[in-house]
C-alpha cells in the first residue's frame, strides 16, 4: 500500500456521505464560478445567481504578470519550506494550492482597500507590493510579526483563528463612519480566513455584524477542505457560501484555482461594497497540497489519490497552458520568471539568515504606549541580574 | 471653579459626554447603550445628542463589541465599549486577552489601541447568577491591559476621561453598587491636571493600621474606619484606584508606619489582588510589619444566591476582625 493511501474507505469531497439529515439546498454540490479550466480553456463569462456576470478583460502583459505572481509566489513559499527544513524557520504555513486564491483577491485589491489577512496569506502580502521578508521575522521567532497595518493597507498576521474578521468588520464600520464609501474611490475591506474558521463565534459575529451594519467589506473565505486533519464535513452540513444567506448578503463559490475567476469575483464583490452595497462571502474553493504548517503530517488523514486528484486542478499549470495556447509569451518568457523567481527566493534566504536576534532587554518594549512602572522595575532587575555575569565564564 | 453633587453613575454619564464633546473620534458602542442609555443609564441621552454614529447599539455579542473595537482603534477611533454586567465579559475574553492586550506589543509599538472596556462589577443589588462578580484578576494577570476602578463620583468623573484619554487599553472597573452614591465633583477643571489615573490615593489618614481596598470596597472600609475610631482605633484608608499596574509606594509608606495592613476585596482571595499587593508588601516593608498582611475577600466560591451575598462580601464587621487580628497577632 502507497503511503497515504490507507485502505479502501472512499474519502473524495464529492462522495463522503452527510451526517443525517437534509440535504444541501439545491441538492448537488453547487457550481462554482470558473473562467479558465484546468487544461486552460478561457470561460467567457458566466452569470451569478444574481445575475452579475464575472468575466477579465485583460491585457497581454496582465496574463503574463498574474502568471509571474503565480510563480514567483509559490518559488518564495517553496523557500520558506526549505528554510524550516533546514531549521531557518521556527514553523511555516504554506500556501501551495492557494496561490491562484491569493494572487486573484490580491490583485483585485484598489490600492485603498484594506487587507486582514491569517497567517498564511503571503500570496496576498506579495500582490499588496509588500516585500516578502516581512512576515517571515514571525515564523523565524525574532519578532512577532510587527508591522504597521495602515501603512501597508495589510493588517499583521492573526494566529487565533477568525479574530481577524471581527477586526475587519470593525474597520469597515471606520470605513462607513469616516463617508469612505459611496463611489469607485471608495474603500472596500477584506477579510481573509479559511474553512475551519467558519465554524468559530467570532467569525459568524463578524457575519451578523457586517449584515446589519452593511459594512463594506468582503469576506474571503480559502475552503482548502481541511482544518488540519479535520476534512470541511466536519465544520458544515451545507456548502460554506451558503451560509451568507442566513445573515442577509450574498455568498457566492468560485473555483479558488482560477486566478481569473478569483479576480473578477473578487473585483466585483470590493466594487459593490465599495459603493455601499454592503458585505458579500467568497467561498473560494481550493485545495491546500501541502501541510497544515511545517509541523503537520498530511498523510496520516487525507488519501494520495485526492491529493492527486487536485494535482490535475494546479493553479498555475492552467494559465501556462492558457498563456501557450494563446501564445501570449514564448519559451524565453517562462524561463525568464524562473529565473526571477529563483534570484528572489535566494535574495529573501540571505536575509532571513541575516535577520539579527534581538537583544534580551527589548522584550520589555512596547507592552504598553505609555510604559509601566512594573515594567520598568523588572527591566532594571532584570539588566542588574544580566551584568552581574559580565567578566564571568559562564 | 464648579461644584456639583452627582451620583456616581451620574458623574461616568457627564464624564463620557465631556469625551464626546472633546474628541470626535470616541465613540460608545455595547448593549442598549443607545436609546435605553444602558441598563443602568450610564450613557443616559448621549445616542440623543451625538447620534447613532457614536453612540452604537450593538448586536448582542461581546466577542464582536471588542474585536469590532479593535478594527475601529485601528482606523483611528477611541471605542468605549460597555460590557452590560460582569459575567458577560468572558465571551469577549479572547478578543481583550490576545488581541486588545498584545496588538501594540506584536506590532513594536505601531498599532495603539486605545480602548476603554467598561464593566460594572461586583455583588450587592441582589442579582440572578452572572451580574455580581468581581473578574478583575484575570485582566490584571495580562500584561498589556491596565485595569483601573473608580469609588467616588469625583473619581468616576476624571478616570473616565483620563482612560479615554490614554493610548492605553483599560478596563474600567465600575462599583456598580455605588453608581447611586453621591458626592461632589468638581467638573471644569482641565483634564491634565487630575489626580493622576495610575496612582493609589490616601482617602482616609490614620496612624495604627493601613486598610486598603478599590472600587465598591472603599466605602465599607471608610465605614470600618469610622466604627474603628470609636474603639480609640485610628485606620488609614488607601483606595489603590490602578489594579494594575499597582501603585503602591503610597501603600508602602503608610505600612511603614503603621506595621499592619488589611487588603479587602470582594474577588475571591486564591490568587486575587490581595495576594500580590501582601507579597509585595512583604518584601517591602517585612522589617515594618508587626503582623502579616491579612485579607478580607470574598470567598473562594461561585457568587452565591443573592439571599446569600451579605454572607459571601466582605462588610464592616469582617474588615474590623480582620484588624483585631492584626492587632492581636
Amino acid at each position: 500500500m502507497a503511503k497515504g493511501d490507507r485502505g479502501t474507505t472512499t474519502r473524495g469531497r464529492q462522495t463522503t456521505a452527510r451526517p443525517r439529515g437534509p440535504k444541501a439546498a439545491g441538492g448537488n454540490e453547487p457550481e462554482l464560478v470558473q473562467l479558465l479550466t484546468p487544461e486552460g480553456e478561457r470561460v467567457e463569462k458566466v452569470t451569478g445567481p444574481d445575475g452579475t456576470e464575472y468575466t477579465v478583460d485583460f491585457t497581454d502583459e496582465e496574463y503574463r504578470g498574474l502568471y509571474r505572481d503565480l510563480v514567483i509566489v509559490r518559488k518564495l513559499d517553496a523557500e520558506a519550506t526549505a528554510l524550516q527544513r533546514q531549521g531557518e524557520l521556527g514553523i511555516w504555513a504554506s500556501l501551495l494550492g492557494q496561490e491562484a486564491a491569493q494572487v486573484g483577491s490580491g490583485r483585485a485589491l484598489r490600492p485603498q482597500d484594506m487587507a486582514f489577512p491569517t497567517y498564511r496569506e503571503h500570496g496576498v502580502l506579495y500582490c499588496r507590493g509588500i516585500d516578502p521578508i516581512m512576515p517571515l521575522g514571525l515564523f523565524r521567532g525574532v519578532d512577532q510579526g510587527g508591522w504597521d497595518p495602515n501603512e501597508f493597507k495589510f493588517n499583521m498576521y492573526t494566529i487565533v483563528i477568525g479574530a481577524q474578521t471581527l477586526h475587519a468588520t470593525g474597520y469597515a464600520m471606520g470605513v462607513t463612519m469616516d463617508g469612505k464609501t459611496g463611489g469607485d474611490d471608495g474603500e472596500a475591506v477584506i477579510a481573509y480566513f479559511g474553512d475551519g474558521a467558519t465554524s468559530q463565534g467570532d467569525v459568524n459575529e463578524a457575519f451578523v455584524w457586517a449584515g446589519v451594519f452593511n459594512a463594506p467589506m468582503v469576506f474571503f473565505c480559502q475552503n482548502n477542505q481541511y482544518a488540519i486533519s479535520e476534512p470541511l464535513e466536519r465544520q458544515t452540513r451545507i456548502p460554506l457560501y451558503q451560509r451568507a444567506a442566513g445573515f442577509g448578503f450574498p455568498g457566492i463559490r468560485v473555483d479558488g484555482n482560477d486566478v481569473l475567476a478569483t479576480y473578477a469575483v473578487t473585483r466585483a464583490a470590493l466594487d459593490s461594497a465599495r459603493h455601499g452595497q454592503g458585505p458579500t462571502l467568497i467561498e473560494a474553493y481550493t485545495y491546500r497540497m501541502g501541510a497544515h504548517t511545517t509541523s503537520d503530517d498530511p498523510t496520516r488523514y487525507r488519501i494520495a489519490s485526492e491529493v492527486e486528484a487536485w494535482q490535475a486542478k494546479d493553479p498555475i499549470a492552467r494559465v501556462r497552458a492558457f498563456i501557450e495556447k494563446q501564445q501570449i509569451a514564448d519559451a524565453d518568457f517562462f524561463a525568464e520568471i524562473d529565473e526571477q523567481a529563483r534570484r528572489e527566493a535566494v535574495d529573501l534566504r540571505e536575509r532571513v539568515l541575516a535577520m539579527p536576534d534581538p537583544q534580551p532587554d527589548t522584550l520589555f518594549d512596547h507592552v504598553y504606549p505609555n510604559g509601566s512602572p512594573l515594567l520598568d522595575a523588572q527591566r532594571d532587575q532584570f539588566s542588574r541580574y544580566l551584568e552581574s555575569f559580565e567578566g564571568s565564564a559562564h | 471653579m464648579a461644584t456639583e453633587t452627582l451620583t456616581l453613575g451620574k458623574a461616568l454619564n457627564t464624564g463620557l459626554r465631556r469625551a464626546l464633546e472633546n474628541d470626535p473620534k470616541v465613540v460608545i458602542m455595547g448593549e442598549d447603550v443607545g436609546k435605553l442609555g444602558g441598563v443602568f443609564r450610564i450613557t443616559d441621552g448621549l445616542q440623543k445628542d451625538f447620534g447613532e454614529n457614536r453612540v452604537i447599539d450593538t448586536p448582542l455579542a461581546e466577542s464582536g463589541i471588542i474585536g469590532t473595537a479593535v478594527g475601529l482603534a485601528i482606523r483611528g477611533y477611541r471605542p468605549v465599549c460597555e460590557i452590560q454586567f460582569d459575567g458577560f465579559v468572558y465571551p469577549a475574553y479572547d478578543q481583550i486577552v490576545s488581541q486588545v492586550a498584545k496588538m501594540h506589543y506584536r506590532s513594536r509599538g505601531k498599532v495603539k489601541l486605545p480602548i476603554v472596556i467598561r464593566i460594572p462589577f461586583g455583588g450587592g443589588i441582589g442579582a440572578v447568577e452572572h451580574h455580581s462578580e468581581s473578574p478583575e484578576a484575570y485582566f490584571a494577570h495580562t500584561a498589556g491591559l491596565k485595569v483601573v476602578s473608580c469609588a467616588s463620583p469625583q473619581d468616576a468623573y476624571w478616570m473616565i476621561q483620563q482612560a479615554i484619554a490614554s493610548d492605553d487599553p483599560i478596563v474600567f472597573m465600575e462599583p456598580k453598587r455605588r453608581y447611586w452614591e453621591k458626592g461632589p465633583v468638581e467638573l471644569d477643571a482641565p483634564l491634565t491636571g487630575a489626580y493622576p489615573l495610575h496612582s493609589a490615593r490616601v482617602v482616609r489618614p490614620g496612624s495604627d493600621a493601613t486598610v486598603l481596598a478599590y472600587g465598591p470596597m472603599v466605602r465599607t472600609a471608610l465605614d470600618a474606619a469610622t466604627a474603628a475610631a470609636e474603639d480609640g482605633r485610628d485606620l488609614e484608608v488607601i483606595d489603590l484606584r490602578s489594579l494594575s499596574p499597582l501603585d503602591l509606594g503610597v501603600v508602602y509608606e503608610s505600612v511603614r508606619r503603621t506595621g499592619r495592613c488589611v487588603v479587602v476585596h470582594e474577588a475571591p482571595s486564591n490568587l486575587g489582588l490581595g495576594a500580590e499587593v501582601a507579597a509585595r508588601i512583604t518584601e517591602e516593608c517585612f522589617y515594618s510589619l508587626e503582623s502579616p498582611v491579612l485579607r478580607v475577600t470574598g470567598f473562594d466560591t461561585p457568587y452565591p444566591a443573592a439571599r446569600l451575598e451579605e454572607e459571601y462580601l466582605p462588610d464592616l464587621d469582617r474588615v474590623l476582625d480582620a484588624v483585631d487580628r492584626a492587632f492581636g497577632w
